[in-house]
């Protein structure tokens, strides 16, 4: 979706891989600078309290990193998360046990992603457009299946483990989780023929599909995987707050867009890494909370995401027309140094 | 439709102009009323179940709700059209309209007599301003609209609240003539929505009878052909942007002249809404194809449904699930045509061969 799809690619492909070490330095960068100027920041306590705040967003990032890899978009996510806390609430108002709510959870949001994943891979349509149609319809069944009210009354067993941190720490045990999920994540996408593929039908689903790869059943599966992983942050959310609400998430699928197209993830696909994409989880969500802590009204911190991702498109492109113009004068000065 | 269809946007070729006549154009202009027509009756069909359940739904005040209700969908839906239709973008446009909106009331906070039209100029230059930011950003620094204006949404809206500092505007505090515009009508038909139809007249007008306009669809259908046969793509793109950005500024004054009582949240997440009436109208969201009319009636469908869902005692929890379905019933049967018109135009290669 640009007036020059060749001319920005040629932009971006000279700034890949340096994008993640950006991202990775200002991240240390701010980590430092608010440890030092924010009172509390470096405490391990608000650690604890900003991971859980990463978490939700962290989770449906990585799936959403393959998918938007693939030159694909899926904007239903968290409706999925909405829809599944609707469903785990009422399905505990009705009296199921948890630990078969669960895992049945876990698979509506793979059902869900199906339907996204048939629309896309099976009709063809274009993503953007059907994942703005079940933003809508699956947002919309939330509130069919619970309406307006809450469903608040989960046992502290659950509510307070989903929270609780490692023995000895202040981190919660979720981390491990996020963490093993991302080191998942990131081994496939960069260390198996699958992860190849899907950089290969980013660049060109034609030529994916000339090398043999089956591009409607890969994309197909990724929605699936990503609904799952979004209702698994939906019951995340859901125990963290002990409040099953339709509402839960409401526009959080434009703070994961953010966050990995932060990360270094080209909107056209073929381009970005998953350590780009935790890193630009955690700039977010870090800088979020230090200003946060360091009294910024809230409406700054949205002024703030919106131009980091706004710097995060444009300042590799221009970073590239920078180098392309200055690539052009060498040559003309060269035989004089010679 | 005839087999002249194979011309029209829905093949994936730069149209024709309307002006030079001939068989194409009927058969592009069939293609759209087709779609037009669907939606046309659907939204007939609403109305009347609607009216039978209850009469009273066609009565004058609830009949200019609805008007009402649809004018600032409309505005914004012509706006995203022109955007769309260059294979962009504009998420930003909730977020413009409320910075129009909570200016339109500081306006008259500060300038308690100003007159209307100054109140109307400074939304739409406010809003055409935001539209040059993402407009330079899309077309200069060439970086993808979806990206940009999703960065705007954030930023305006940011703006919008650290500007209002959880100061909400009151009706009390606004002109009562600039009120009256927002509640008086000609011939039963409510001032608000004559903009609406003016706006709608005159990008429809632009964009089916000037090159310029056609030069849109060109730049949707194929960006680099476009480029290539020397359409200047990236003003054009930057214009519409400043268009749509305008747009969203009108629909802001609109908005405050409706509802009198202005904060900065006014139009939060009508981006997605004013998206799904795009592409419900038969706005192809890839560029090249489409029409504001379509789009328009797109729009008066959905806010309709809005109006509708009540009377028909459905409960409104409804409402969002129904336009879901709404987007993807649309852009399956886009596919279903284009398919049509591909099969076509085989049938046709081969026995010209």
């Amino acid at each position: 979706m640009t007036p020059d799809q060749t001319g920005r690619s040629g932009g971006r492909l000279s700034a890949l891989g340096s994008w993640d070490v950006v991202v990775i330095v200002v991240l240390i960068a701010v980590i430092i600078g608010s440890s030092v100027l924010v009172e509390g920041f470096a405490s391990p306590r608000f650690w604890g309290f900003l991971l859980l705040d990463v978490f939700p967003i962290a989770l449906i990032a990585l799936p959403m990193t393959l998918v938007v890899i693939t030159g694909e978009i899926d904007l239903s996510v968290a409706s999925v998360l909405g829809l599944s806390s609707a469903v785990m609430g009422q399905l505990w108002f009705l009296g199921l046990p948890l630990p078969l709510i669960l895992p049945l959870v876990v698979l509506l949001g793979a059902l869900l992603g199906a339907v996204n994943g048939l629309f896309v891979a099976g009709f063809g349509l274009p993503s953007l457009a059907v994942t703005i149609g079940t933003l809508a319809l699956y947002r919309g069944l939330a509130y069919v299946v619970l309406g307006d009210r809450a469903v608040a009354d989960f046992p502290f067993d659950w509510t307070g483990n989903a929270i609780a941190a490692l023995p000895g720490t202040t981190v919660p045990w979720v981390s491990l989780v996020v963490g093993g999920l991302a080191l998942a994540f990131g081994l496939v996408l960069h260390a198996t023929p699958v992860g190849r593929s899907l950089y290969a039908m980013g660049n060109s689903d034609q030529a994916a599909v000339f090398a043999g790869i089956s591009v409607a059943r890969t994309k197909f599966w990724l929605f699936v995987l990503t609904g799952a992983v979004s209702a698994l942050a939906g019951l995340f959310w859901t125990l963290r707050y002990a409040s099953a609400r339709a509402d839960n998430g409401s526009g959080l699928e434009l703070s994961v867009v953010a966050a990995v197209l932060l990360g270094g993830v080209s909107i056209f696909g073929g381009r970005g890494t998953l350590v780009g994409v935790v890193a630009g989880v955690l700039l977010l969500t870090t800088l979020r909370n230090a200003l946060q802590l360091a009294d910024v009204p809230a409406d700054t911190l949205t002024v703030v995401t919106g131009t980091l991702l706004i710097i995060s498109v444009v300042g590799p492109n221009l970073a590239g027309m920078l180098r392309a113009r200055l690539r052009r004068r060498r040559p003309r000065a060269s035989p004089v140094a010679g | 439709m005839t087999t002249t269809v194979s011309t029209g946007p829905a093949a994936g070729g730069v149209p024709a102009p309307p002006t030079s006549g001939g068989d194409p154009v009927r058969g592009v202009n069939r293609l759209f009323a087709v779609r037009e027509l669907g939606i046309g009756l659907a939204l007939v069909l609403l109305i009347a179940i609607t009216t039978v359940v209850n009469p009273r739904f066609l009565s004058g005040q609830s009949r200019k709700d609805l008007m009402l209700g649809a004018t600032i969908l409309v505005v914004l839906a012509v706006g995203q059209t022109i955007v769309i239709i260059t294979r962009n973008v504009d998420l930003s446009v909730g977020s413009i309209l409320g910075l129009a909106a909570f200016a339109t009331g500081k306006l008259f906070l500060a300038v308690p007599g100003a007159p209307i039209a100054v109140a109307l100029l400074a939304g739409i230059a406010l809003g055409a301003l935001c539209g040059i930011v993402n407009g330079a950003l899309i077309a200069v620094a060439r970086v993808p609209a979806l990206v940009v204006t999703l960065g705007t949404l954030y930023v305006f809206r940011g703006l919008d609240f650290s500007w209002a500092a959880g100061q909400q505007i009151n009706a009390a505090d606004l002109p009562t003539n600039f009120k009256n515009m927002g509640t008086a009508t000609v011939l039963t038909v409510p001032v608000l929505a004559l903009f609406a139809v003016a706006v709608l007249l005159l990008a429809g007008f632009y964009l089916r009878s000037y090159r310029g306009g056609r030069e849109l669809y060109a730049i949707g259908s194929d960006p680099a052909a476009a480029r290539l046969h020397g359409i200047p793509v990236g003003r054009r793109v930057f214009g519409a942007l400043v268009v749509s950005g305008a747009l969203a500024g009108l629909a802001g004054v609109l908005y405050a002249a409706r509802f009198g009582t202005l904060d900065a949240a006014a139009g939060t997440g009508i981006e997605l809404q004013v998206v799904a009436a795009v592409v419900v109208g038969g706005v192809a969201i890839f560029g090249g194809s489409g029409s504001v009319y379509g789009a328009a009636l797109g729009a008066l469908l959905l806010s309709t449904i809005g109006g509708a869902l009540p009377v028909l005692r459905v409960a409104p929890f409804w409402q969002q699930t129904v336009v879901g379905a709404l987007i993807l019933a649309a852009i399956g049967l886009d596919r279903a045509l284009a398919a049509r018109v591909a099969r076509r135009l085989r049938g046709r290669k081969a026995r010209d061969a």
